[in-house]
């Protein structure tokens, strides 16, 4: 059946986190306080982003505890319930790289990078970020990160971060097809690899497809969506998002969100 | 199998992408951290070390109450997201329960930064920068009666003193001058704010761009604990062979046949 369900839940999700943050700066909220980078529940609970972390550590400094443990909190969850979940379910980024998707669909923009592009890219890009962490004495991506200049700019309210934001944006539409999210983000990778063994997952039943195409249309990591119709298996790259839109647009009910057990790969 | 060309092949494509995204990357950051100087909040570790430390939350901004501190943007020249405050602007007020640092759960700003010897950690401990005057745009080396960062300074009278001096000029007045005492100076700028002169004639820098530093080769004779260290120094000297042999060398006949 035709739904956008998960997809309004999505959006409910990521701009009530937007929202919560942005409170708690302007208003001083203390249900969340902080940014996507580290953050503090209810002045009580540390939370921060493990791979911020990693390259702060990787630059050369060990990070208090309160800001490891919060990591390592945050770390469990996405391996348990599927790293890129961070990507579709709490991302801010999402929602743009998800509009300009969005717009080459209907659209029809199907201009493509002229040297193709792979998927891997992210991978070494997050290798490379540790090194440059190392060698520059500075987490390298977080001082880079078009996604911490979306946040920042929404939560603390400063405008050059838009640009940038801005060229994710134009690259997404016009230059390379979920250029940001399914090729060169970092963060991404990062949690791809976190969730590889995680327990949510989608579930695909092969007797049930139609080959209709309609969730590789819709599906930003498109290659992870390898088995539907060959046979019937949990959707078990960790590169997927768990964005529940092949589920959404699948008038088989081929596709299901499921809990997958075994350590398979 | 893959064959030995793939393999080169594979490995130049990697140099070429460590090498050059490396050095492509490196630049931005060099570029994102360019600006002369930044003042960091209390508590801040050594900028080298806050660099590393900072996750840029944006909480210890959050909690200021005088929204003194902000965080960078893309354009500042100081890396993103890190907090900063600009005293001509709005300085730091010196909050005695010190939200910022306590709220950093990096360990960027430290409490411990600001705690001597085993005490409670204290705000005047706090070393932001160093104000610094310049005294030819200042009213008071030129004689008229100001004062105004003085007034305005938390430590006045500890940080800021008054130093008397007679007004040649007219033969009659005295000169108020403020003086910086750099033990104190919390670098907090109140003063920098307080400056009536169009651009600020005193201001705060960093330490490390505000200070100097004698070295060891200079002894205070008069204060029994520095005087000690000449003795130290004799005393290894008379170890190091070396000292006895540069003594002699003048002695020595090969120098004259030279």
């Amino acid at each position: 059946m035709k739904t956008i369900k998960y997809t309004i839940l999505r959006r409910i999700i990521q701009l009530s986190f937007l929202f919560l943050f942005a409170g708690g700066n302007y208003f001083g909220w203390e249900i969340l306080r902080g940014n996507y980078s580290s953050a503090i529940i209810a002045d009580s609970l540390h939370l921060s982003d493990p791979y911020a972390v990693l390259q702060i550590l990787v630059s050369g400094f060990i990070a208090s505890s309160s800001v490891l443990l919060g990591a390592l909190l945050i770390f469990l969850i996405y391996a348990l319930i599927g790293g890129r979940m961070f990507c579709s379910w709490i991302c801010p980024m999402n929602i743009i790289t998800d509009i300009a998707f969005r717009l080459r669909r209907i659209f029809k923009i199907e201009t493509e990078a002229k040297v193709s592009v792979s998927r891997n890219l992210r991978y070494y890009i997050l290798a490379l970020s540790l090194i440059v962490s190392a060698v520059f004495g500075m987490a390298a991506f977080e001082i880079i990160s078009p996604i911490s200049m979306l946040h920042r700019a929404i939560v603390f309210g400063s405008g050059a971060g838009w640009a940038i934001v801005a060229v994710v944006f134009f690259v997404d539409l016009f230059v390379l097809k979920a250029g940001w999210c399914g090729h060169i983000c970092p963060l991404g990778g990062f949690y791809s690899l976190v969730g590889k063994q995680a327990v949510i997952k989608v579930k695909h039943d092969k007797e049930k497809c139609t080959h209709c195409m309609d969730c590789f249309d819709v599906c930003v990591e498109e290659p992870v969506l390898d088995i539907v119709g060959k046979k019937s298996d949990f959707i078990r790259s960790g590169a997927c998002t768990n964005c529940g839109r092949c589920i959404e647009v699948c008038n088989d009910n081929a596709m299901k969100y499921s809990l997958k057990f075994d350590l398979k790969n | 199998m893959v064959s030995r060309r793939k393999v080169i092949q594979r490995v130049l494509e990697g140099a070429v992408f460590v090498g050059g995204g490396g050095l492509i990357w490196g630049k931005s950051i060099k570029a994102n951290t360019k600006a002369d100087y930044v003042l960091r909040p209390p508590g801040a570790l050594k900028e080298k070390d806050f660099l590393k430390a900072c996750i840029k939350c944006g909480q210890c901004v959050e909690v200021c109450p005088y929204d003194t501190l902000k965080l960078a943007e893309p354009g500042d020249g100081i890396a993103n997201g890190t907090p900063f405050f600009e005293p001509r602007t709005i300085p730091c007020y010196l909050c005695t329960d010190m939200p910022c640092t306590d709220s950093c759960p990096s360990g960027a700003l430290d409490l411990k930064v600001l705690t001597k010897e085993e005490e409670k950690p204290d705000i005047l401990n706090s070393k932001m920068g160093l104000a610094v005057i310049h005294k030819e745009s200042c009213l008071a080396y030129w004689g008229i009666r100001c004062e105004a960062c003085y007034r305005a300074c938390p430590l006045i009278d500890k940080a800021i003193t008054l130093d008397y001096e007679v007004n040649k000029r007219t033969g009659m007045h005295a000169k108020l001058l403020p003086v910086v005492h750099s033990d104190v100076c919390t670098g907090c700028g109140v003063c920098e704010q307080a400056c009536v002169a169009e651009k600020a004639a005193i201001f705060v820098l960093p330490l490390d761009k505000a200070t100097g530093e004698v070295g060891d080769h200079y002894i205070k004779g008069w204060e029994k604990e520095d005087e000690k260290r000449i003795n130290e120094e004799v005393e290894k000297a008379d170890d190091d062979k070396d000292v006895k042999s540069a003594i002699d060398y003048l002695n020595d006949d090969d120098l004259i046949e030279d």
